[in-house]
């Protein structure tokens, strides 16, 4: 028998953060996936980051994950979206090579060490007395583990759909994993089913660019890594194009032949990400959907054609491409699929992605309901760090709403639980003007290197640029300015309104278009060399009126976070709470006054409630006990 | 619920009792009560911790004394909530003790919530078995009469009218996120030019709303209450009696006022503007007789009359005649100088006026004054209730203050569109409207808006 510190099981993006995580916190850790030729691949659109993504991608990186690298390493398009609204908002987006990403992230899993890979189908996890002992393969081998992280994605009793043709396959083409489903419904798993899809993918030199339109990469990008040096020089563009009454025509005549209209697919799919089915029949008073054109990779024909997911027969899925502007003689390479899978409602989890039933399982991605790339990795590294923390008896890692997206997303997760596919938004996360890709380093850098996954080197040289930051500020407040030619002539060049009272350069900072290097020409004017630096002094003198109230916000939320509630209360004897409430409580567990409070349903005065519930058994323990306390107790 | 700010509200069940409390919890407490509270003796300030005060409090602009109580400071952790608490006991009145807490409320301190006290002091700690067996029941309903528990009872008109400001403000919302969230989809949509809109629309209805909120007229203008009757019924010294002091001139030499003298006092709190008449007669000149014409037109325009009867002499044709003008009116009738032999026939004025059952008082010594005080209250009362339920939507005051939060969310945000800001940060005064929305009917949740972006955009490539 083998034995090792942590078992993953599955290489897709969570298990890979999740297996580095915890060889680099120094667990001995066992990596398994179905196929070593399907590491880290990228089943649907061969992008990275993206609204609210890209924060995720950033937070991944500053505590020491691998997808912001591995991005940067093999992004051959470049996009920042939102970038006329506020730093806030502004995400990054790439655009990889699907296979060069597979390939260097597999590299770097197996160059990693006390990081052990496995090619094998784990049909069943070992619980010995509530707590997880280790997995058992196909052969019926035994791999022992004191912590088992399960991120199967879409595997889970993966069931392909084209037309009436159904395939079991966790991927089109690849098994899928069945026996392991049945076990966790054996633990006692509340499990549910979802729908996710894929577009066809098409060969290149069949399709007309000429009549597109182009769309090039932006010329000027922020890696997602502090660790990238410099981006590889190829850019590929995407091009443009949308359906037509042709297609809608189509998708119509034949909607009965849809698995998906038929009744076949029983799985939820996502409101945000519809199939083509779905758009053309829910809003059927458009004449048009968008179809983007993306490159696979720089050695291949494949194109992915992002609007033109189905699950239609593949004859009448050959038509639908052909009656798009410029894929008139387009062929398909790899036709449109959907796929169901089952997922574990996370409700189910504690915190930090642990089951509360067994002891020592981790969930992280698909398996939890959710959907994306950025999402999995999240919680891989999440649940990673959890569980090698868990088997060096150190405390856990958590990090909350005001903290990063990863921590809305979890918490998410773990207090409403799912009804669709979950997808990171910039609107779930209330305090999302502190939780900005730019500051996601110092966010989280600090706590990255406390977990052991951040080199002291990178972490005292963000220190000293925050250091720089403060001072900077400072400066600037104490900077004055009186009002004259002087200031007004600099002011004039950038086309924003002249000075009639004394200020400061701070305040000058703070106007709409004006940036810190237009206050160049000023005598009080200091450049500023570090691009990070400078970036930030700026995004605080105009955001300071909302950053200040958002912080006041965190505040609040705060001091209801740190109001524990046991875990042992009995919910179901507590008068006053509906059958709803106490049945969603008692599944949550919820760890505080204030996760209690964003359960759906729990109102102030069921709080109250619970509160008086908890008080009166505390008073009455403390009368009746063996040991008698103070009559006036 | 918000940990950290500071609430108040009337912490004695409602209904005409005693001693009625409100009570204050949070880092201002001190603050306020000093704003509003004036010792009797200069020297008792600064007040210390845990001992009673008598004083007045006094409204600010105009000043206005609206009660003689006693105030008293607890400093934490040794309260009820284990905040900072100060607490003025008044003299009950649902009117005196909602006048006050809107003042207290005005200074700073947030209605509070039900049980959110009890809240407060369990999550510091400083509930005990008793209090929590009190909230206990609350929450049962056993006590439901005591406190405004909440929602469920929230009048039609009201939920109807803050339900549509909800969805227009989450329309709002939906909006200003699809175009941050959704930024590179096929629904180019400047929220810049559709948000403004719909902004001015529900800012609109929020103040139509919040108009309807008012302090009665009672209390913004006291009531008026005319003392007629004959001459030499003892007007004056009635007048006098209830302001305490020689205010009109008093003789014995009927018909001695002769223009009118107005005069304000409080009854448990409520202004009450008296006029003292002339006394009504057939005219002996051309001057008392247009003077008798004046004190009928005063008569018709004021809220009530006492009428004023002398005991000591029998039932006149002038009496009925008054009695007969002020059938129409509010009336309240007492019978003066109960000191002396009553010749009065009781017996013919209530069948008279058999509704009306009279008072018997005595101006000169101070008999009966008490209970007349009292009768003068209840009508006060009445006229308030019937005034507020008239075409009030937003009746309660912690209602209003979260619509007036909302409001002021919704003038910053107008303001960062006209700005030019970006829509993540007039997301945020939306985001703050509706959460201040959500305390009068329940809280928006971020799934809500995803729920609006998606049924009305096409979201997905």
């Amino acid at each position: 028998m083998k034995s090792y510190d942590v078992i993953v099981v599955g290489a897709g993006h969570a298990g890979c953060e999740a297996a580095l995580a915890a060889a680099r916190m120094g667990c001995g850790t066992l990596l398994f996936n179905i196929s070593l030729d399907s590491i880290a691949l990228m089943s649907c659109n061969p992008a990275i980051g993206g609204l609210a993504k890209g924060q995720l991608v950033k937070e991944v990186d500053a505590l020491g994950g691998e997808m912001g690298k591995i991005a940067d390493r093999t992004a051959v398009h470049f996009r920042i979206l939102n970038r006329s609204k506020g730093p806030a908002v502004q995400s990054s987006r790439v655009q990889c090579d699907k296979q060069l990403y597979r390939l260097a992230m597999k590299a770097v899993v197996e160059k990693e060490k006390n990081l052990h890979l496995r090619q094998a189908l784990v049909e069943r996890i070992v619980v010995e007395g509530g707590r997880v002992a280790g997995v058992v393969d196909t052969t019926g081998f035994f791999y022992g583990a004191a912590a088992v992280v399960v991120t199967t994605g879409t595997f889970l009793n993966g069931l392909v759909h084209v037309g009436t043709s159904r395939q079991p396959a966790g991927r089109a083409g690849e098994i899928s994993s069945v026996s392991l489903a049945g076990c966790l419904r054996d633990l006692g798993f509340e499990m549910g089913r979802m729908k996710t899809g894929t577009p066809p993918r098409l060969k290149a030199s069949t399709i007309d660019f000429s009549v597109l339109e182009r769309q090039d990469s932006d010329p000027d990008f922020e890696p997602f890594s502090y660790r990238t040096a410099g981006l590889r020089p190829e850019r590929l563009p995407s091009f443009f194009s949308h359906t037509t009454g042709e297609t809608h025509g189509l998708i119509r005549e034949n909607i009965d032949r849809s698995p998906l209209y038929s009744g076949a697919i029983r799985g939820v799919s996502a409101r945000y990400c519809p199939s083509l089915e779905d758009k053309v029949m829910r809003f059927s008073g458009k004449e048009s959907h968008p179809v983007v054109l993306e490159f696979e990779g720089l050695d291949t024909e494949e194109v992915y054609a992002k609007g033109l997911g189905n699950c239609l027969p593949l004859e009448i899925q050959e038509k639908i491409v052909r009656s798009v502007p410029g894929l008139g003689e387009a062929e398909i390479m790899r036709s449109a699929y959907a796929i169901e899978y089952d997922f574990v409602q996370p409700s189910q989890l504690r915190k930090t992605l642990e089951t509360k039933t067994v002891d020592g399982l981790y969930l992280a991605g698909q398996i939890n309901g959710t959907s994306g790339y950025e999402e999995a990795a999240a919680q891989g590294l999440w649940a990673g760090v959890n569980a090698a923390l868990a088997v060096q008896k150190r405390p856990p890692f958590h990090l909350d709403r005001s903290e990063a997206y990863m921590g809305v997303m979890v918490d998410d997760l773990v207090t409403r639980g799912v009804d669709e596919p979950y997808r990171m938004f910039t609107s779930r996360a209330e305090y999302r003007l502190l939780l900005r890709e730019d500051n996601a380093l110092i966010r989280l850098m600090g706590k990255g290197h406390e977990l052991g996954l951040v080199s002291r080197e990178d972490f005292e040289a963000l220190r000293a640029k925050t250091a720089e930051i403060s001072r900077r500020i400072e400066s600037l407040s104490r900077s004055r300015v009186l009002p004259g030619k002087a200031v007004n002539d600099v002011l004039g060049r950038a086309g924003v309104e002249p000075v009639r009272n004394p200020t400061t350069l701070y305040q000058l900072l703070k106007r709409p278009g004006l940036s810190y290097d237009d206050l160049r020409g000023l005598d009080a004017f200091d450049p500023i060399s570090d691009r990070f630096v400078k970036k930030q002094v700026e995004i605080e003198a105009k955001y300071e009126g909302y950053i200040l109230r958002q912080r006041e916000m965190v505040e609040k939320f705060r001091r209801m976070e740190e109001k524990t509630l046991p875990r042992d209360i009995p919910y179901s004897v507590i008068p006053g709470l509906s059958t709803e409430m106490m049945k969603k409580l008692s599944a949550v567990m919820p760890e505080s006054v204030g996760q209690a409070l964003r359960i759906p349903g729990v109102t102030q005065a069921a709080l109250t409630a619970i509160l008086v519930f908890l008080k009166k058994k505390d008073v009455m323990e403390r009368n009746g006990g063996p040991r008698k306390a103070a009559p006036d107790a | 619920m918000i940990l950290g700010d500071t609430i108040a509200a009337v912490a004695t069940a409602r209904g005409p009792g005693g001693i009625g409390i409100i009570r204050i919890s949070g880092p201002e407490a001190e603050g306020i009560l000093r704003r509003l509270f004036r010792p009797r003796r200069d020297s008792a300030l600064p007040m210390e911790s845990h001992r009673l005060y008598l004083g007045r409090v006094v409204a600010p602009e105009p000043e206005t004394v609206l009660d003689e109580v006693l105030a008293t400071i607890m400093k934490a952790p040794h309260s009820y909530t284990g905040e900072d608490v100060a607490e003025i006991h008044c003299h009950g009145g649902v009117l005196l003790l909602e006048r006050i807490l809107s003042e207290v409320v005005r200074s700073g301190a947030r209605p509070a919530g039900p049980g959110e006290f009890t809240r407060r002091a369990f999550l510091n700690d400083r509930i005990g078995l008793a209090q929590a067996e009190a909230v206990w029941d609350l929450i049962n309903g056993k006590t439901e009469k005591g406190l405004d528990i909440a929602l469920s009872h929230l009048e039609g008109a009201l939920s109807d009218r803050v339900q549509y400001l909800r969805y227009n403000l989450t329309e709002a919302l939906a909006l200003a996120e699809t175009s941050i969230d959704f930024c590179d989809e096929d629904v180019s949509m400047d929220p810049a030019t559709n948000v403004p809109r719909i902004l001015e629309h529900c800012m609109e209805s929020a103040s139509a709303l919040l108009s309807t909120y008012r302090e009665g007229k009672i209390w913004r203008d006291g009531l008026s209450l005319v003392i007629a009757g004959k001459p030499n019924a003892g007007k004056s010294s009635l007048l006098n009696r209830l302001l305490g002091e020689e205010r009109a001139i008093v003789s014995t030499h009927p018909g001695t006022t002769r223009d009118f003298i107005e005069e304000g006092i409080t009854v448990r709190g409520i202004p009450v503007r008296l006029t003292d008449t002339a006394g009504i007669r057939q005219g002996r000149d051309d001057v008392e007789e247009e003077g008798i014409r004046r004190v009928w037109s005063r008569i018709a325009a004021c809220d009530a009359v006492l009428v004023l009867l002398d005991g000591s002499v029998p039932l006149s044709a002038e009496d009925r005649e008054i009695i007969a003008g002020t059938r129409e009116k509010k009336t309240l009738l007492c019978i003066n100088k109960a000191d002396l032999p009553g010749v009065l026939d009781r017996e013919a004025l209530g069948a008279l006026l058999p509704e009306c059952p009279p008072l018997e008082i005595s101006a000169k010594f101070g008999t009966g004054i008490p209970e007349l005080k009292e009768a003068v209250y209840g009508i006060a009362a009445l006229e308030e209730t019937r005034d507020m339920t008239a075409d009030r939507i937003l009746t309660n005051l912690r209602h209003k203050e979260a619509l007036e939060r909302a409001l002021r969310c919704l003038e910053r945000g107008r303001e960062a569109v006209a700005q030019g800001m970006s829509p993540e940060c007039f997301a945020l005064e939306l985001r703050e409207a509706l959460d201040a929305l959500g305390e009068i009917t329940g809280e928006t949740t971020n799934e809500e808006i995803l729920d609006r972006i998606f049924s009305r955009f096409c979201i997905g490539k």
